[in-house]
């Protein structure tokens, strides 16, 4: 299983940078949220994936997630959430101020 | 247990709150709210600041929880004293802003108590996840109040702004997952327990963590190659938001300073000095490049944004020494440098709104009804800057010459500090002369000047009298700043006060 998380933390970060480098508005903010899907994919995983146990620690088990991570990442999520918002609006107004997505805004 | 220490954090989140939410009452009045609750940010600070003068530590533990496991707020002597700039600076820049900036778009004051709120909490932080949180915090208050006022040269600049810093994030996330999953804490004061007795199979991982952390602050100070976004956005800022941008940048060179001698110094193992060979010759091409910047700012504005840059090098190359010395220069370089960008800021601002023609671009034009004023507060501001005797850039340079003399790059960075200050003092002797000194002849009609009230300009009188101040008072802050280093070269204090008997019965868990 580590091995499927690990693929998909690269594919996606890969994948993220890729639409960064875009010079349109949209593919970036696409490739933001990519990479912010991996960030968060990854951010859990820092903890160890455990499989076949409580999700919280119990009495008695020798195995169980750590809830440290969890927490983290439920924070990032928002906030990295509350970040595209943002950024869709100052593209959107970007795209209306210039008349162009262009992230340099100026030539077509 | 005292709640002094989150006040700072506490005070401008219920103010900023309330504001958002009382949008119809008179302006007036939600710029008086706003007016005091960052004029009390001052007391706090020095409050804050008496407490830790003796060497002491105030450890907050939100909650009551305990660290590690627990949140922590640690003020010491760097962090009331990053308080305290702070406090000085939003009041000049609130003041400023109170003849007409903060109205030219919605939300202002609100906005700029989140602003302080970030910026405080990221100085009071002792755990790397909640350093996130307030940088976070910060800077979605600094993407709206860079937006403030709108136009497509701001909206412009603040689409690369947004893009690198949300990149930024999503490197400190990487970097904050890889040194959790290595050392189990996010606590600094517990990293700089765990790390050194990593083993050299899990050495690496921490290393990679640490300088994504390195490179992150790097973009949030605005080292090179991570600082082109910079002068561009604050020149397109409104000139009261400026002013507050520079002690943004801060934010960043207080984390390096932060973490890097507590968490990965001398004592770190396998890790110790992991962010020395960077530091220093990434600061030393910044100085270059931003006395360069400045050099060729058309407008006063990008000089005063360069300028920022230009500091940035300079205290890093203080910082990237790793000695007590390096660290007292730096503390007393920030002081000084935070002040006096603030204030060019300010006085860029000012005299774009005096001269009828030509903003703040270093044309010839006509005079300004207040070139006398004006003219006398820039030769302060410029000759603070530029490190020239008797006011305080000079007696920090001189601080970071003397540190750097015993470190075996020695030649460079003497070369490299001293070349740079002469060109920023050419640089801003010209943009000097070109606004204040050569004026051209007033052709015909010329438009109504329009002059700026005194108690606006009273907010640059602070800053440049905070300047002086330190001067004047050379002996006392000199004296602070060297016993905040001797603080930061010893960080086992540091580790004892937070986490005290904690450590002992802390258990793993895994």
């Amino acid at each position: 299983m580590e091995g499927l998380v690990v693929i998909a933390i690269g594919v996606l970060t890969a994948a993220g940078l890729y639409l960064l480098l875009r010079a349109r508005t949209f593919p970036v903010l696409l490739g933001l949220t990519l990479l912010s899907y991996a960030v968060n994919v990854f951010l859990f995983a820092s903890g160890r994936l455990v499989v076949a146990s409580a999700p919280l620690t119990d009495q008695g088990l020798e195995r169980y997630p750590d809830p440290v991570p969890q927490a983290l990442v439920l924070t990032a999520i928002v906030i990295g959430f509350g970040m595209t918002a943002l950024l869709v609006v100052v593209a959107l107004r970007a795209l209306r101020e210039t008349g162009s997505d262009h992230v340099d805004g100026g030539q077509a | 247990m005292s709640h002094l220490a989150i006040l700072p954090v506490l005070l401008p989140l219920v103010t900023g709150s309330l504001l958002l939410f009382t949008s119809r009452l008179a302006e007036g009045l939600r710029r008086a709210v706003g007016f005091a609750a960052t004029l009390a940010l001052l007391p706090i600070a020095l409050l804050l600041m008496s407490q830790v003068a003796d060497g002491s530590y105030v450890v907050y533990s939100l909650g009551g929880w305990q660290p590690p496991f627990g949140i922590v707020l640690v003020a010491d002597r760097l962090s009331a004293l990053m308080l305290l700039l702070t406090a000085i600076v939003a009041l000049a820049s609130h003041v400023y802003a109170g003849d007409g900036q903060d109205a030219a778009g919605p939300q202002f004051q609100s906005l700029f108590q989140f602003q302080l709120l970030g910026i405080n909490g990221a100085f009071l932080t002792g755990d790397l996840f909640n350093l996130f949180v307030f940088f976070e915090v910060l800077l979605i208050a600094f993407y709206t109040l860079l937006l403030h006022g709108l136009g497509p040269q701001r909206v412009g600049a603040a689409v690369h702004v947004v893009v690198l810093n949300l990149i930024g994030s999503a490197l400190f996330l990487f970097a904050v997952g890889t040194l959790y999953g290595v050392t189990g804490t996010l606590n600094i004061a517990d990293l700089a327990r765990v790390i050194p007795a990593l083993d050299a199979e899990t050495a690496p991982l921490a290393r990679s963590g640490a300088l994504l952390l390195l490179g992150v602050f790097a973009l949030k100070a605005a080292l090179l190659p991570l600082g082109f976004w910079l002068p561009r956005s604050y020149a397109a800022a409104l000139g009261a938001t400026a002013a507050l941008f520079a002690v943004l940048t801060k934010v960043g060179v207080y984390a390096i300073l932060r973490v890097f001698p507590l968490a990965f110094g001398p004592g770190a193992g396998e890790l110790a000095g992991v962010a020395s060979p960077w530091v220093l010759p990434a600061a030393l091409v910044t100085l270059a490049f931003g006395a360069l910047g400045v050099l060729a700012a058309r407008a006063l504005r990008e000089a005063a944004g360069w300028l920022v840059v230009y500091s940035v090098g300079t205290l890093l190359v203080a910082i990237g020494l790793f000695s007590e010395a390096g660290y007292a220069a730096a503390v007393y370089y920030t002081a000084h440098s935070t002040l006096v960008s603030a204030a060019l800021f300010l006085l860029a601002d000012a005299v774009a709104r005096q001269r009828s023609v030509g903003g703040d671009r270093l044309d010839v034009v006509d005079s300004m009804p207040q070139a006398g004023l004006l003219g006398s507060l820039f030769i302060v501001a410029a000759v603070a800057m530029a490190g020239l005797p008797p006011l305080t850039g000079f007696a920090g340079k001189i601080m970071i010459l003397d540190a750097a003399r015993d470190s075996g790059l020695a030649v460079v960075t003497w070369s490299v500090l001293l070349s740079a200050a002469l060109v920023v003092i050419v640089a801003l002797a010209r943009a000097g002369s070109a606004l204040f000194w050569r004026i051209a002849d007033a052709g015909t009609a010329r438009p109504a000047q329009r002059r700026v009230p005194v108690r606006t300009l009273a907010p640059i009188g602070l800053l440049l009298a905070s300047v002086v101040a330190m001067v004047a008072w050379g002996g006392s802050v000199t004296a602070y700043a060297w016993s905040t280093a001797g603080q930061l070269a010893r960080p086992s204090a540091y580790v004892e006060a937070v986490l005290g008997t904690a450590a002992d019965d802390r258990r793993s868990l895994r």
